[in-house]
């Protein structure tokens, strides 16, 4: 991992330009952000607090805590038995959008559980697509033929896009189906075939499971190995483990020191951190954070309006390794916080 | 035009401030990425159409050849230019253009482009871009035009076609108190009436065409109707060949002198929406 002040400023270029002493982007010390008391300062003993900026991303965990696989690195441990959240109705998920309208949202995105477990997965996404950009995370087990047909069919209804962020993680099933489950590899290449078939650029997301120093020949891997299914210019996206549920078990959990603290926040830049700008709706309430959806800590208030007013605490170790990567879990980078309000 | 705040997002305007300056008929040229034949060859299209004024929406380097070739034309023309995200790099010698790219292929890329820039850009000219405002107000017609790089509330932000919600923009326009807002960064062009009497104009860019095929590269040209806003895109054709030329006298990459040449955008594609990158070739 890279040194903590490593966030604090962009990327390093060798050489020149010269003379950059004490030159960094504006940030938004916590110190002084909204949601801390009259005189911006925030209780050191308690966990630090990120207000919402603005709800630029409304994420809906659709399919709760149910999926068909039981991967080993699975943060909330999901799988066909856990039911700790159920499915969300087409009906539920449609009163949040129309909430979402005067708050300005500007994406939205469908995580799980696998969301094609849910079988008003369709209707929802037409019901989203009226309104603005989609974005579903799924392992693309369940796209065969007819289901990549019809999500083409609401791709080019629609004036937004409608993403597919699959994934896969590994190259071969070998390493893939270690983490993700035996026969997993197969089913997904078949998804994923079948999307690109349908004119789909779906999103590769894989979980960094080796050395750093791998990453460039895992991606040349990964692009040799989507290309054999007709995928010539993948996207693909590279993710840092999130040490919970499963991943926690599988490799290490978080050390005690791994930790967000109101001194690491001084002079950062909170537009890098998802509950900034984000908020999760569930079958049961509205969360801080997708990546903390069975954290007590995260859940803020039952209804969408109510929850917008309520910031988001930085209680929990995997807050870390979102302090340490940015917000790993949009499509795109921020862009960072300069000028933002 | 009145100019704001050099670092600050745009604030709607107090009761009681100044009268904004007013036209009907205004030119507004997207990033230019250096692209300096293509500049001149807009300001002349656009002066031929009686535009009565001239803006540039910023990024003035970037990409293309000799970047200092742009900055006379700008001035001599009296265009009108707004700080970009990449003019504010250079202006403050941060370490990149600010752009957010994460893909190593883009951010390779985007590094020899910006390296390229930063060294071919004069002292002065960095202190004139550092000088320039974050955003300008105009009335076009009846209506109030704000005038951004990304977005009214961020430099840097991308509004492309596919992604940005009706009800996102209805927000950023009550909030920043406009009916137009006019803006560049993504590089491709569209506009959009999100509500009646709202629009949203995207200028696209003149430094590289739209990744559609043609070497034309575009800007809009806007003509107010009271409170209705006429939008026309204009394709803008230059010596292509000739600024490819220069890129590669330059030693800018290949593959930069390709999109010149084809049409098509081969660099800095991680940051497309699916829609978008689906029209294009890579």
């Amino acid at each position: 991992m890279a040194s903590i002040d490593a966030k604090a400023t962009t990327q390093e270029v060798e050489g020149e330009p010269p003379d950059r002493s004490g030159v960094q982007l504006p940030v938004w010390d916590s110190g002084s952000a909204p949601g801390s008391d009259v005189h911006g300062a925030q209780d050191e003993n308690s966990p630090p607090l990120v207000p919402l900026q603005a709800l630029d991303e409304l994420w809906f965990q659709v399919s709760g805590t149910v999926c068909n696989l039981r991967c080993h690195h699975c943060f909330i441990s999901c799988s066909p038995e856990n039911h700790s959240f159920w499915f969300m109705t087409r009906e539920q998920v449609a009163r949040a959008l129309d909430a979402s309208e005067s708050l300005g949202v500007k994406e939205y995105y469908f995580t799980g559980g696998e969301p094609f477990m849910n079988r008003e997965m369709e209707g929802i996404l037409e019901d989203t697509l009226r309104r603005g950009p989609a974005t579903v995370l799924t392992n693309a087990t369940l796209i065969p033929e007819r289901r990549a047909r019809a999500l083409a069919r609401l791709r080019d209804g629609s004036r937004y896009s409608l993403e597919l962020r699959v994934s896969l993680d590994g190259i071969d099933p070998e390493m893939n189906d270690a983490i993700r489950g035996e026969g997993a590899f197969h089913r997904c290449m078949e998804g994923v075939e079948n999307l690109v078939t349908h004119g789909f650029l779906p999103i590769i997301t894989c979980m960094r499971s080796w050395p750093e120093e791998k990453t460039d020949a895992m991606l040349a891997s990964f692009r040799t190995l989507l290309a054999e299914v007709g995928y010539h210019r993948a996207r693909i996206k590279i993710l840092p483990p999130l040490l919970l549920g499963e991943e926690a078990r599988r490799s290490r959990g978080y050390e005690e020191t791994e930790r967000v603290t109101h001194e690491m926040l001084h002079g950062f830049d909170m537009g890098e951190l998802l509950c900034s700008r984000a908020r999760l709706v569930s079958a049961q309430g509205v969360h801080a954070c997708p990546i903390l959806l069975d954290a007590p800590s995260a859940r803020l208030e039952d209804s969408l309006e109510e929850a917008v007013g309520r910031p988001a605490a930085l209680a929990e170790q995997a807050c870390f390794t979102c302090y340490m990567s940015g917000s790993i879990c949009s499509n795109a980078p921020a862009g960072g916080g300069w000028e933002s309000q | 035009m009145k100019s704001e705040g050099a670092s600050e997002a745009a604030q709607p305007r107090a009761p009681g401030e100044g009268e904004l300056p007013g036209y009907t008929r205004v030119a507004a040229f997207g990033g230019v990425y250096s692209n300096h034949l293509a500049l001149a060859e807009a300001v002349a299209d656009a002066r031929r159409r009686g535009a009565e004024s001239l803006l540039c929406l910023g990024d003035l380097g970037a990409f293309g050849p000799s970047p200092d070739r742009v900055f006379p034309i700008l001035r001599d023309e009296g265009v009108d230019v707004i700080r970009g995200n990449y003019d504010d790099s250079i202006a403050r010698g941060l370490d990149d253009c600010q752009c957010g790219y994460t893909d190593p292929a883009d951010n390779h890329y985007a590094r020899i482009s910006y390296r390229y820039t930063f060294r071919n850009t004069s002292q002065e000219n960095r202190e004139w871009m550092g000088r320039l405002p974050s955003h300008r107000r105009f009335r076009l017609g009846e209506l109030e035009v704000l005038a951004c790089h990304g977005s009214p509330r961020q430099v840097n932000e991308f509004l492309w076609e596919s992604t940005t919600p009706d009800h996102f923009l209805e927000k950023l326009a009550r909030e920043h108190g406009c009916d137009v807002i006019l803006g560049t960064h993504t590089g491709l062009h569209w506009s959009r009436e999100f509500a009646p009497g709202k629009w949203y104009v995207n200028a696209g860019a003149l430094g590289r065409p739209a990744n559609d095929g043609r070497t034309t590269v575009t800007y809009p040209f806007l003509q107010a109707r009271d409170r209705d806003l006429e939008v026309e895109f204009v394709p803008v054709a230059y010596d292509h060949e000739a600024l490819a030329e220069e890129m590669r006298r330059e030693e800018l990459p290949e593959e930069f002198v390709e999109t010149i040449l084809t049409g098509w955008w081969t660099t800095c594609l991680e940051v497309l929406p699916g829609k978008e990158r689906a029209r294009g070739r890579w």
